[in-house]
């Protein structure tokens, strides 16, 4: 099946692509019961998919609370939305809503939750959903199991649907009207209509959740227990593994000398299928405001003193892509790989500096810059010791400065004390919703991992307006690929390595990461051999 | 007539009167360095999110009171903690105080036993080692015991792990207790000590070295004493003259430094309770520092500084009791 055409006012059968899930699962024998134990790096504290958007949120809440519409290998599929539907201006998206599902207390899922959700939490509250849903008027319900959502600008149906997986999980309205959102307790301990069941958080150590009997989807789920343990140290993760402790580490949660090794151990699956709606970019980040880096020729110069195929080879241990601009392979129809290439030549590199202006000086060296590394952990560092090391050799000076994470956000974002940085960025399904931010001007001062690179280009924010809101989307699809081309050819970020991450997977599980985002999702069918 | 007042309680009222401006300037010392830092909890938060947009980012500082110049936040701190209310974690979204002490427990079983383990040990190896100085089980106890002292601790942790956990399969990776086996009475304590064999072995075996070394120089100085000799002139047995003339005179260094070590036991181990995945103070002031977590850190400081306090006062109190040459003034 080809990605879904949303022009089309597609109405996915729900039944059929459940069914399809449930024909594969009972290929082998299903064994019912045990306890599922997830390792999980750090601790999100707030298990509220509809205040905090993030995958290390969705992880664990995203088997408690569902979302409206999932995202399969064959496209979009109906949760807690049954059908959906657009009129032909963008401003109305409607959707119907699934009967029977109740919440964990037992009250009925209603067109109210939805609606309550969505103006007091997605509009207001939600990290990247406030962006995305500020010209939500509002909510209607003409019965209780239809939303009609009302925009005052155009909303494209694609982009909705690419963003509700992420952002689009309902909460009880019941349980939180009339109470302070940000201060409820039910932030951290969830009530939702998944195949799981809040249990308890123990801060520091672990979050639990049971079966849930009156699931809505008959039969399910498979799994009694789940179990998220958090281990910060990598290694002990990884002999958490080996020792038989804990099933399932995603999100590259082991070092990637133990990824390696553990992906020749016949206990392990280990791969990046499941991530394909989670694919991020190792970025370098320029600060224009210095007159060297605000030189083209230069950014283009650096480029081509990378050699992107040895860090993949070396530091991602093959489990990547050389990067095509703000939007990745995974991106779909906007994704295009017809674009300005850099490839690596060391001899190209210095002849650009050259007629730049910046030869060679004395200590060897034609300029010196300040590089600050995010500390996202094990690849990002070594992506920043590769880039200094790399640079060196075309004649460019780097020194490294440490920090922690508010520091290099600090730095970077508020602060503008840099003159590269480097990091990786998540791409959210749709450009309009993620990478865009990192080209259009005008975020305010501090704001993360937004263009606080001094670069601005009126001809760039006209296109990404544009686009953000043409409901064609063959149309749309054009205008990101004009975006990438012009992004590749001024470089104002170079997103340097596209790249999906990584799980280690006991072979235990079964009907484990069968969907672009299965660390996210709601493993209703998962199921464990013991 | 004036109020008698038996002399131990004056002492430990004066000292008391003492340690409070100490205290005081301890925690507007710490604020203050925590806020030279660069980027504070929003951003912190915000970092682990994975992002956000600027109202959302305006309104966590608002609403956290970051927005309010450092001199306020300070004001606002003291006032609150005059009154032992230790604020709110925005991190842990809990009260302070159950962030504490949700994890003191786990701290203080960690640390006391491994402490009070490298101190009998040790002491006891030390004291065997210096009677039979220069032989060959001096030598083997000095050597292994240099030899644990110099192995990092990440180290001894994950090699124990490697044998013992993933090898062999007899003791748990770690964690407090097993998650999910809802033991009650007797196999929980089974439970929770299982799982702490390993992170305590490896914190004693470190510890002990210092204990070790520390008593077997004060043995042999202790042992050339005039005091010694005259004991021994006098026609007391090898086992007295140890017990009771040296052991007792040559515990006054090694208790100095217990003393000084118990007072870094909230502290606990990062290391160890990061490897061992136990929930401890250690571990959580790390965090603290890492996201800016104020009021956190700042509870927990303050609980040390009391620690500090305290310990001092007894190691003082032991002195005393164990040389009768030092009073109390």
């Amino acid at each position: 099946m080809g990605h879904p055409n949303a022009g089309l006012r597609l109405a996915l059968a729900g039944a059929m692509a459940l069914g399809a899930l449930a024909g594969s699962a009972a290929a082998e024998d299903v064994k019912k019961g045990g306890t599922v134990t997830v390792h999980m790096n750090s601790e999100q504290r707030i298990l509220n998919p509809a205040l905090r958007a993030s995958t290390g949120v969705y992880n664990i809440s995203g088997k408690i609370v569902e979302p409206l519409i999932d995202k399969s290998y064959e496209g979009y599929v109906p949760v807690l939305a049954t059908e959906w539907s657009t009129s032909p201006d963008g401003l109305q998206i409607t959707l119907k809503l699934r009967e029977g599902v109740n919440w964990h207390d037992g009250k009925p899922f209603t067109c109210d939750d939805v609606a309550f959700t969505a103006m007091e939490m997605w509009k207001k509250l939600l990290n990247y959903s406030s962006t995305l849903q500020q010209y939500l008027d509002k909510v209607d319900c003409p019965d209780p199991h239809t939303a009609v959502f009302n925009y005052s600008r155009p909303m494209p149906l694609d982009l909705f649907l690419a963003a509700m997986p992420d952002l689009g999980h309902p909460m009880p309205k019941h349980l939180f009207e009339g109470t302070d959102i940000m201060k409820s307790p039910l932030n951290t301990a969830p009530v939702g209509t998944g195949p799981f069941k809040f249990v308890e958080y123990e801060r520091g150590q672990y979050v639990m959740a049971v079966k849930n009997e009156d699931y809505w989807r008959e039969g399910y789920p498979y799994v009694d227990r789940i179990v998220w343990r958090f281990i910060k140290d990598k290694s002990a993760a990884a002999a958490a593994l080996e020792a038989g402790e804990v099933q399932e580490s995603g999100f590259i949660g082991v070092s990637m000398a133990d990824i390696e090794r553990l992906s020749k151990d016949d206990r392990f699956d280990v791969g990046t299928q499941g991530y394909e709606n989670n694919v991020a970019h190792s970025t370098l980040e320029f600060n224009h405001r210095n007159p060297i880096l605000a030189d083209l020729k230069v950014r283009q110069a650096m480029y081509h003193g990378l050699d992107i195929d040895y860090a993949i080879k070396t530091i991602m241990r093959g489990f990547a892509k050389p990067g095509r601009g703000p939007v990745p392979s995974a991106g779909g129809a906007n994704y295009t790989d017809d674009v300005t290439t850099y490839p690596y030549d060391v001899e190209l590199a210095k002849k650009m500096l050259d007629e730049a202006g910046y030869p060679v000086k004395d200590d060897g060296f034609r300029f010196k810059l300040r590089h600050r590394p995010a500390p996202w952990g094990e690849y990002t560092q070594l992506w920043a010791e590769y880039y200094a090391q790399a640079m060196k050799e075309i004649g460019i000076d780097v020194e490294i400065l440490t920090n922690d994470a508010p520091g290099f956000l600090n730095g970077v974002y508020r602060d503008h004390d840099f003159d590269t940085a480097n990091g990786w960025h998540q791409f959210r399904s749709d450009p309009a919703v993620s990478t865009m931010v990192w080209l259009r001007s005008g975020s305010p001062v501090g704001t993360p991992w937004t263009n606080q690179f001094g670069w601005q280009s009126d001809e760039m924010d006209k296109m990404i307006d544009d686009a953000a809101s043409e409901l064609d989307p063959a149309k749309r699809a054009e205008m990101y690929h004009a975006i990438q081309r012009k992004a590749m050819e001024e470089l104002p970020v170079i997103f340097a390595i596209e790249h999906p991450f990584i799980s280690v997977t006991s072979k235990k599980l079964k009907n484990h990461h069968n969907t672009p985002r299965w660390n996210s999702s709601s493993w209703y069918d998962l199921w464990i051999d013991e | 007539m004036p109020l008698t007042v038996p002399p131990i309680l004056a002492y430990a009222l004066r000292r008391l009167i003492q340690a409070a401006p100490v205290v005081v300037l301890i925690m507007i010392g710490t604020f203050l360095l925590l806020k030279l830092a660069p980027g504070d909890t929003v951003d912190a938060l915000v970092g682990d999110m994975g992002g956000a947009d600027a109202a959302f980012i305006e309104r966590l500082r608002i609403e956290y009171g970051l927005d309010q110049p450092v001199w306020v936040q300070l004001w606002r701190y003291m006032v609150k903690l005059a009154s032992f209310d230790f604020g709110w974690s925005f991190v842990y979204e809990q009260p302070v105080s159950t962030v504490l002490m949700d994890r003191l427990g786990n701290t203080l079983l960690l640390m006391a036993t491994s402490l009070s383990l490298a101190f009998t040990i040790g002491v006891l190896l030390g004291a065997i080692a210096a009677r039979r100085a220069y032989s060959l089980s001096d030598n083997i106890i000095s050597t292994l015991g240099l030899v644990f002292y110099a192995t990092p601790s990440f180290f001894l942790s994950l090699m124990m792990m490697l044998i013992f956990s993933v090898k062999l399969g007899w003791l748990p990776v770690g964690g407090i207790k097993t998650i999910g086996a809802f033991y009650d009475g007797w196999k929980h304590v089974w439970d929770v000590a299982l799982h702490l064999v390993m992170p305590t072995a490896a914190l004693s075996l470190i510890y002990l070295a210092f204990y070790l070394r520390l008593m077997r120089a004060a043995v042999l100085e202790v042992a050339e004493l005039d005091y010694v000799r005259t004991a021994r002139a006098k026609g007391a047995g090898e086992t007295r003259l140890m017990a009771h003339h040296i052991m007792r005179n040559a515990l006054l260094p090694v208790v100095t430094l217990l003393g000084l070590q118990f007072s870094t036991v909230l502290g606990g181990s990062v290391v160890v309770e990061t490897i061992f995945t136990l929930p401890g103070l250690g571990q959580l002031a790390y965090q603290s520092v890492i996201q800016r977590d104020l009021n956190t850190l700042m509870g927990i400081i303050f609980l040390c500084a009391i620690i500090v306090v305290v310990v001092n006062f007894l190691t003082d109190l032991l002195y005393a009791r164990l040389d009768s040459r030092i009073e109390l003034k």
